[in-house]
């Protein structure tokens, strides 16, 4: 009997999501949060922080922000504040972010996520709370010199914090999903984590198995993907483990993660912590939230995925493992609900979502948020499919170009000639000289062989280049036959 | 036009609407008022000629086209430093702004550029607004135009002086803690602080965002009265603004305070008082009772909590908004650094003042982990309380009468001295700001050396009218002053 003489350890996590929101204008001026443009030309005094400027809030900021709070079981906070965080760095204009320490938009809310072993489980949520974006520093290497590019500063984001209730990177991962879901299920943020429109700091700390208190965190940054996320926590883990078990103590300090080399640095310590002498900002109304703005908020939520996976059970009859995954993105439920709406056939929309679109979403590495197709188009691609104007190997053909470039498939196959031939004569004409060509094949075939039937179809279909309705072509066959 | 000068701002447009003189004229005379006095007096930081006949020109097209009709069209104004002109440099008589011109217009500026004013130049004050004494500008102090051996006060004292000493019509200034009234008494003129949110502060340079506001001085109730009404506007860009439908200031400009009533805190006469200031102020209300108003003693209380809280915000917040002033994007850069932490501490060390420094440093510490809740939040509990206190007097007042100031103007160089009884002598102004209430300021006599006496008259939020009717009546008890 082999007896374990390692300690068990347990990995504890929590999350600071940071979400750049997805309003039309900046969260305390009129300028575009459109992103790119030259630099310093979604810019004005107010995000360039010049004096006596003031900031004005954005409706729609503590809208989205409101509605993500709702959709994630918080309690919204009816009376508000911003809050000044005051540090100095040439990003940030004012040298303070307008944020909110004190009474931040919501808090104590939680969503549930399932577990590796198949259960359900809780993820608190600390607090959501808003604040504006910093700009961005480009270092010049020709002249030796930083120049500011203030497009990004003021762009809106929320902070949602989470309580330390995660246990393994897969637990992060699914809270992570979740989050993202309903936030595009909102129509909040598109939450690309790529781009940066999802931002996870992952703050960790591991304990000896079964000990209550907690050890110490550390905060990691620098997550750009899912796959960063997961290696960085296993990373971190093993870093904090090794630590303990040489007998030396884990150090409260920032990390940041460099996911090519697998391995993460320390930023800086406690001891170098800020002070960042928050408080409320003078220059902004206290945020007051009424019953009709709160209602009118919660009347405006849209159907999360849950309810969705309902109705489709209920309305549509196709199987669970395609609800599942359709509405597994926003973007692929979207697709599947307006196509049903255009052509009424949910079966067959289903099929090219989870068949055809799928294969390539995998091949050309797409992600659902980013395909591309109209539902317009795809119904009108059912509808030639159904109406026998081309056969299902021609619609494939289709819709991968329609998959890259979201043609429009009827001008499409009538431009390339791909339509069935339904001129009988011309078929049996050709059907007729297939059969005198294989005469060996007819022989087998009158011999017993159904298989021979097969050769000749696919030679009859060659010499039509595909453009024939093989039910078509079998029944004459079997008929001059 | 003889003796131009000597009109107020209403009586100028006046004329000018009558034919008689030009908005040209105007700035002519006051461009030479300007070069006459300006060695002596230094009530200017800038003043763009050319700019200025410029406007004069345009403004008067507008005039005789029929455009502009308004009250103060065609006449000469002076702006206080720390409101931004667009195109015009804009210092907060900092050298850390010494090269800044902004980009847009203040809107108290702008709106009385569409009422036609013609922009005489920018007026000098204490740096960012901070002293009583316009000498921590960084470009000179300014003289009191009653005598040149003594302060105008402050901040707002270019302002308060160039208004005395006819270099403008009136003039804009700003009141953080009595930054008009106090400079207004001691150069003799009218200043009004209106209600907080009354003047949208949109293009104001803040220095304590919760406390500061814009408002006029000029050299008469009605005049001061003509501009509030101009400058009062409902700004979206400042999210403080307040919409209000009753800035139609100048209808209270009437004869009257029969059954008005008037208190007075026996807590603003107590130890610290001038005695000649204290006859002075006492006769006016005096005066008023004469003209039918009832007059009562009564205790405010609070008034020695005033001054540390106002301390401890303005400071807190003026600590957070000069951050932005770190000689990256505009204003002063040290010329010699050694990286990024080491610029910002160069230029800031040696763009600020002195004054400006050790509030920054007070600010920065209220601020900070582990004193917020002993000071920043102790000192909003005493606004609050502050609040309260005046909530209760005006459930029993109209007006609250005192004076400006303890003192008339000081000699120069006795404040800066010590700063903490600079700092004790913004005491019946300082509560006014804290608990966001209109309060206006207006001579009430000489003292033996004859320097000027304020009169402060302080209204319920939103009372402004009330303020200016009974400034107005005791204005015309009075008689001429100026």
């Amino acid at each position: 009997m082999v007896i374990n003489m390692a300690k068990q350890y347990e990995t504890v996590i929590g999350l600071e999501v940071h979400v750049e929101l997805a309003t039309k204008t900046k969260i305390f001026c009129g300028c575009s949060t459109a992103f790119g443009g030259a630099p310093n030309t979604h810019t004005c005094p107010v995000c360039t922080g010049m004096p006596g400027s003031l900031p004005v809030l954005n409706k729609q900021v503590l809208e989205y922000a409101i509605a993500v709070g709702l959709a994630t079981n918080c309690e919204i906070t009816r009376y508000g504040k911003f809050d000044r965080k005051n540090y100095f760095y040439p990003d940030n204009p004012q040298n303070y972010q307008i944020s909110q320490l004190y009474l931040p938009i919501c808090r104590n809310g939680g969503v549930e996520i399932e577990t590796e072993e198949g259960g359900k489980k809780t993820v608190g949520i600390h607090e959501i709370h808003m604040e504006e974006d910093a700009g961005k520093l480009v270092h010049d290497e020709w002249e030796d010199c930083s120049l500011v590019d203030y497009n990004r500063s003021g762009v809106p984001l929320i902070e949602i914090v989470s309580e330390p209730d995660m246990r393994s990177a897969e637990e992060v991962i699914a809270y992570l999903e979740k989050l993202r879901l309903i936030i595009q299920y909102l129509g909040a943020s598109d939450c690309k984590l790529q781009e940066g429109s999802m931002r996870a700091d992952v703050n960790l700390s591991v304990r000896e198995a079964g000990a209550k208190e907690f050890g110490t965190r550390t905060e990691m940054k620098n997550l750009n993907s899912f796959k960063a996320i997961a290696r960085a926590i296993e990373g971190e883990r093993e870093r904090q483990i090794d630590l303990l078990e040489e007998g030396q103590k884990v150090v409260q300090e920032t990390r940041r993660w460099d996911d090519t080399k697998g391995e993460s640095y320390a930023m800086r310590s406690k001891e170098d912590a800020q002070d960042y002498r928050y408080f409320p900002d003078p220059d902004l109304a206290p945020i007051v939230v009424s019953d009709e703005m709160l209602e009118e908020i919660r009347a405006k939520q849209p159907e999360f995925r849950t309810e969705k996976m309902a109705r489709y059970k209920e309305e549509y009859d196709i199987p669970d493992y395609d609800i599942d995954i359709i509405t597994g993105t926003k973007r692929m439920a979207d697709l599947f609900e307006a196509t049903v709406a255009i052509c009424g056939q949910p079966k067959k929309v289903s099929n090219w979502l989870m068949g055809e679109t799928l294969r390539l979403m995998k091949e050309k590495e797409v992600d659902a948020e980013d395909l591309s197709f109209s539902p317009e188009n795809l119904a009108k691609l059912i509808g030639l499919v159904d109406s026998k104007a081309i056969n299902s190997s021609v619609a494939k053909e289709v819709f991968e170009v329609m998959f890259e470039e979201d043609i429009d498939p009827e001008k499409y196959v009538e431009e390339k000639g791909l339509k069935t031939v339904n001129d009988e004569g011309a078929l049996r004409r050709t059907i007729e000289e297939v059969i005198a060509n294989n005469p060996q094949s007819v022989d087998d075939y009158h011999n017993g062989k159904e298989k021979a039937i097969g050769f000749l179809v696919g030679q009859t279909m060659k010499a039509m280049k595909g453009k024939a309705d093989p039910g078509m072509v079998n029944q004459i066959l079997r008929e001059l036959l | 036009m003889s003796d131009m000068l000597h009109m107020t701002a209403v009586e100028l447009a006046a004329a000018i609407r009558a034919g008689k003189t030009t908005a040209v004229e105007a700035a002519e005379a006051e461009l030479a008022r300007i070069e006459e006095k300006e060695k002596e007096l230094n009530c200017y930081v800038t003043v763009d000629k050319e700019r200025v006949m410029a406007q004069a020109k345009t403004v008067q097209k507008k005039i005789e086209d029929g455009e502009l009709t308004g009250p103060l069209a065609g006449v000469p104004v002076a702006v206080k430093d720390n409101m931004c002109t667009e195109g015009l440099l804009t210092t907060c008589s900092s050298r850390i702004l010494g090269n800044f011109v902004p980009t847009f217009t203040a809107e108290a500026v702008c709106n009385l550029e569409k009422a036609g004013a013609v922009i005489l130049g920018k007026t000098n004050m204490d740096e960012f607004a901070m002293g009583s004494t316009t000498e921590t500008s960084a470009y000179g102090v300014t003289k009191n135009p009653w005598n040149t051996e003594h302060v105008p006060g402050g901040s707002s004292g270019g302002s308060a002086a160039a208004v005395a000493a006819g270099e403008c019509f009136y003039a804009l200034g700003s009141d953080t803690g009595g930054s008009i009234r106090q400079p207004a008494s001691f150069c003799g003129v009218v200043g009004m602080k209106p209600t907080y949110g009354t003047v949208s502060r949109y293009g104001l340079i803040a220095y304590g965002s919760s406390l500061d506001q814009i408002g006029p001085l000029a050299k008469d109730v009605t005049d001061c009265a003509t501009v509030l009404e101009v400058i009062a506007s409902h700004d979206k860009k400042d999210s403080t603004s307040v919409a209000r439908q009753d800035t139609d200031f100048t209808r209270a400009l009437t004869e009257d305070v029969k059954g008005m009533k008037i208190g007075i805190p026996r807590d603003y006469f107590g130890e610290g008082l001038n005695e000649e200031v204290k006859t002075a102020v006492l006769q006016a209300a005096k005066m008023l009772e004469e003209k039918g108003a009832i007059v009562e003693e009564f205790d405010l209380s609070l008034v020695d909590y005033a001054i540390p809280a106002y301390y401890t915000i303005a400071a807190a917040e003026a600590s957070s908004n000069l951050e932005r002033f770190d000689g990256i994007k505009y204003g002063y850069r040290t010329p010699e650094y050694e990286g990024l932490h080491n610029m910002y501490k160069k230029s800031r060390s040696e763009g600020f003042g002195e004054e400006v420094k050790r509030r920054i440093m007070l600010g920065s510490f209220v601020l900070s982990s582990g004193y917020y809740d002993a000071y920043y939040l102790k000192a909003l509990k005493v606004k609050a309380l502050i609040k309260k206190a005046f909530d209760e007097a005006f459930a029993k007042y109209d007006v609250i009468l005192g004076p400006a100031a303890p003192t008339t103007a000081p000699k120069l160089g006795e404040s800066l001295a010590d700063p903490i009884q600079m700092y004790l002598g913004d005491i019946y102004t300082i509560a006014v700001n804290l608990a966001g209430l209109p309060g206006i300021s207006l001579p009430c006599g000489k003292d033996s050396k004859g320097l000027p006496i304020g009169l402060q008259l302080i209204g319920d939020c939103f009372r402004e009218k009330t303020l200016i009717q009974t400034a107005y009546t005791y204005e015309k008890a009075r008689g001429a002053f100026l």
